[in-house]
């Protein structure tokens, strides 16, 4: 590891470790038992299996999530579309649960594949409209997603609603289309490893693939990457379109895996969390499930500590903001790095004037 | 002798990825003079100007200015201090137009509160006129030619009227008619007291404007002499280390087949002007056509539609017998055409990625670099490094960001890309922009051996010297035109070349540009 990567991790740590210090503080002032706050936030979700099962469970879409907007965010296009791909990932998935029979081993794998490709179209919109209008991907991509929420709402309580439930959820999804639990105890589904391989694909994709070097050079310059053969608009569509995929196959295997009906009626913010995520990560796939655990691990802990006190799990959204904030400002701690590395060179110097 | 108004002591300065720029540099200006600050290629001269300039925190060593010890914190408290610089890479902003940039910073105001546009406006015209500069202070900058936005960066640093000037190549882009009218400002701005730094690799030009002249390599200095005791000779030994060939042999002219063909090419600026105006012209295997002319005659036009970046012409334009608007960057490219761009920092890299990531942009779908889906790394690896080696790129490693490199080495990295596919035509815009006087040569070198193997190759230079140096024939643009044609370089002058490229003179029938109807 050479002193910048170690640096970067260096201060990744301790950004968590300031932000995590500040709500500290908060709870300290706010609650009227902060020790126990304190130890059921940190501690809570390793106190029993079926609680770091809930991390897990929560670190899963959290990774399809981080890796999709890596490459979306990759071809330097602000599209924020992942939120609606995940949704209607998640309602493609229980609407072909719910109409086909398939043999149990294919049907799961034909809901979530259906689910990825409808992710697809959704995040291409944005683009293709810049491409054909020129209209900002950021506007036209949040209000894809405000189109997705009120499609699905349509199609749930039209053709997927389950009358004899009290509540507006769908027909439940048969048991064989379920993804299966591989840990007893807990909740943790298959969807895991899909998971993990969608990271090790995207780095891989990014970095080692032909494609990928495209998608980097267009998202670092386009003109540069447009004076050197490359066909810009092809490879910002195929990012947009593999980014969707992967949030809308994240949406299915969610569905499948930790509900069995369709539930979501309103916007579930994976698409801001993916943004989290990606900045935690750095950009870099392979980083992203260390991310998404930390997240999951941290929002568990909170909701476990808003169960068991008197402090509510919004202070860890106060933590979120500040260790976002410290990660992206590149200037913080640049005084000490700058100085270990100065440290460094100089070394090497009076070295060499010595060996000579 | 006069008064020091400037003394950097044992300055020294190291890169946050750990490169020790400047090591121990002692540096004195006086009053009134022009002083020239020479070296290779990442020898730390502008490095050694940042930190004057503020933009950079020295490690080590002391700053008096005018007898008095200082510290610069931002490039702010620098021009508050009387010191005005003008970079090597252009900072001004593209949206904005000439005046808004040139008082940037230090805007007229309307009322306390409101930019006065007119103000400005008429402030910028006004020392645009007193130096002689000819620009249009209502044009937006990212519409202008390279050498006009160079004179728009020094109309910014002499608009804040500095006591100390600095000039980080100034005159890389500019044509030596530019340079002379430069120089005689500076020479000017030289008898009201104001004193100089210049950065050139352009020892005639030290020669003519400057009085000393201290030399750098490898971050450390070699002394400072008296420019008129020096010769350019022994300015190039010190900066080197050893002698500098520059003269080259060039082998007969043996022309091949027609490679490109160009007839009655017409390309529209974006305010509908014609910026190539009728231009038919032929390009042959086995030549250099050198095309000379002051920066903004339409060459950057020219460029663009031959290398298919637009296809926006009207005419004809054949490379290899192929319709060049038919056919996209990538087919162009593939059969068998290179370009090195005028402005290496907009088209000929991406600062944030690695030097390998940036040297093999226009191969990464060559079968012996990349399979159908992945990348042969360790090949692209090997490859990189060899050019590397081969064009002495001053890095740490291939994974340093090419962003981190000096000026002249990014250039190297351009180069090198682009010839490293062994091109058929090379469409050459300020090849050898920015770098220094031996890394100059072997470029050249390079192009007369593409030029013996068989490649034609289009030299378009503000240099005068090189373009006369290497074209087997040249002509002179002129407002989007060719103005005059020769086909024996050997016996032009620099100045009749001069007169076609100012408009004075122009020819009427142009022989030998066309090699058949
Ligand atoms: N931002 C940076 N980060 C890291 N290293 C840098 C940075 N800028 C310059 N360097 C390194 O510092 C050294 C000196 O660079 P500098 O730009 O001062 O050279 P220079 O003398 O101006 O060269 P040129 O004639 O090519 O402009 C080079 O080795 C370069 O790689
Ligand atoms: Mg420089």
């Amino acid at each position: 590891m050479n002193s910048n990567t170690k640096f970067n991790v260096l201060r990744t740590v301790l950004s968590v470790g300031i932000a995590l210090l500040i709500s500290f503080g908060i709870i300290f002032l706010t609650s009227k038992e902060p020790v126990n706050a304190i130890v059921q936030l940190l501690t809570g979700p390793l106190q029993s299996q079926r609680r770091f099962g809930n991390v897990i469970e929560a670190m899963i879409p959290l990774i399809f999530t981080g890796v999709g907007v890596s490459i979306m965010f990759a071809a330097n296009e602000i599209n924020l579309a992942g939120e609606g791909a995940f949704h209607l990932g998640g309602l493609v998935a229980t609407y072909v649960a719910l109409n086909t029979t398939l043999p149990s081993g294919i049907s799961p794998l034909a809901c979530i594949l259906a689910a990825g490709f409808f992710g697809a179209m959704v995040t291409t919109v944005p683009a293709v409209l810049k491409i054909k209008t020129e209209s900002d991907v950021l506007v036209s991509s949040l209000m894809m997603n405000y189109l997705i929420l009120y499609f699905a709402n349509y199609v749930l309580s039209n053709f997927l609603r389950d009358p004899s439930a009290g509540a507006v959820v769908s027909f439940a999804v048969p048991q064989t289309t379920q993804l299966g639990t591989i840990f007893a105890g807990t909740r943790i589904h298959i969807g895991l490893f899909i998971a993990l391989a969608v990271a090790v694909f995207g780095y891989i994709f990014m970095f080692k693939t032909r494609t990928g070097y495209e998608l980097r050079l267009t998202g670092e310059n386009r003109s540069f990457a447009r004076y050197s053969g490359i066909n810009v608009v092809k490879i910002t569509l195929i990012s947009q379109l593999l980014g969707g995929f992967i949030f809308g196959i994240g949406g299915g295997v969610e569905l499948l895996g930790m509900y069995n009906r369709f539930t979501w009626t309103s916007q579930l913010g994976y698409g801001w969390d993916a943004i989290i995520i990606t900045t935690l990560a750095k950009k870099n796939p392979l980083y992203v499930p260390f991310a998404a655990f930390f997240l999951a691990y941290l929002r568990t802990g909170a909701s476990i500590m808003a169960r068991s006190t008197d402090v509510v799990t919004e202070i860890v959204t106060i933590t979120q903001g500040i260790i976002i904030l410290l990660v992206v400002a590149e200037q913080f701690l640049s005084k000490y790095k700058h100085k270990m590395i100065a440290k460094e060179a100089k070394a090497t110097l009076t070295n060499e004037t010595e060996g000579e | 002798m006069s008064e020091k108004v400037l003394q950097m002591n044992n300055i020294m300065k190291i890169y946050p990825n750990g490169v020790v720029a400047v090591e121990d540099v002692t540096f004195e200006l006086e009053k009134g003079e022009i002083h020239a600050l020479l070296g290779e290629n990442g020898a730390g001269k502008s490095t050694l100007m940042k930190v004057l300039f503020g933009i950079e925190s020295p490690e080590q060593g002391k700053i008096i200015l005018n007898g008095t010890e200082t510290t610069i914190k931002s490039p702010q408290d620098a021009i508050k201090k009387g010191i005005g610089m003008v970079h090597q890479h252009f900072m001004l902003v593209p949206s904005l137009t000439v005046a808004e940039n040139i008082v940037l910073g230090t805007e007229p105001k309307k009322s306390g509160m409101f930019i006065d546009m007119e103000k400005a406006v008429e402030l910028s015209q006004q020392i645009a006129e007193k130096y002689n500069f000819d620009v249009d202070v209502r044009e937006k900058v990212e519409e202008l030619p390279v050498g006009i936005k160079q004179k728009v960066e020094i109309l910014k640093a002499l608009y804040r009227g500095a006591d100390i000037l600095i000039l980080d190549e100034p005159t890389a882009v500019l044509t030596p008619q530019e340079t002379d009218e430069l120089f005689i400002q500076l020479k000017k701005l030289r008898e009201a007291g104001h004193t100089i730094i210049f950065i050139s690799h352009k020892l005639d030009e030290i020669k003519e404007i400057c009085d000393r002249a201290t030399i750098m390599r490898n971050g450390k200095s070699k002394g400072t002499h008296l420019v008129k005791d020096i010769s350019t000779t022994q300015m190039s030994r010190l900066m080197v280390g050893r002698d500098v060939v520059l003269t080259f042999d060039k082998k007969p002219l043996d022309l091949k087949e027609t490679v490109l063909k160009v007839r009655n090419l017409c390309v529209a600026g974006s305010t509908g002007v014609k910026r190539v105006n009728n231009l038919s012209f032929d390009l042959k295997a086995g030549e250099i056509f050198g095309i000379a002319g002051v920066e903004g005659n339409g060459q950057g036009h020219l460029v663009e539609v031959l290398t298919g970046l637009s296809k926006k012409y009207m005419g004809e334009i054949s490379v290899f017998g192929m319709e060049a608007k038919k056919h996209s960057i990538k087919e162009i490219r593939e059969l068998g055409m290179a370009h090195i761009p005028e402005d290496r920092m907009t088209l000929g890299c991406a600062k944030n990625m690695n030097i390998m990531d940036n040297m093999f942009s226009n191969q990464y779908d060559n079968p012996e670099y990349s399979g159908k889906v992945m990348l042969k790394s360790k090949k692209i690896e090997k490859r990189v490094n060899e050019l590397i080696k081969e064009y002495l790129v001053k890095c740490k490693s291939y994974k340093q960001n090419v962003g981190m490199l000096s000026g002249g080495n990014i250039q190297k990295v351009v180069v090198a890309r682009e010839f490293s596919t062994n091109p058929k035509i090379i469409i050459a815009n300020q090849p050898t922009r920015g770098i220094d006087v031996g890394a100059a040569a072997f470029i050249r070198q390079r192009i007369i051996e593409f030029r013996e193997a068989g490649s034609a190759i289009i030299l378009i230079s503000a240099d005068l010297n090189e373009i006369l140096e290497l074209s087997d024939r040249l002509a002179v643009i002129y407002k989007g035109q060719f103005a005059g044609v020769f086909n024996d370089v050997k016996n032009v002058t620099e100045g009749e070349l001069g007169e076609y490229m100012l408009g004075i003179k122009k020819d009427d029938k142009l022989e030998g540009i066309i090699y058949e109807q």
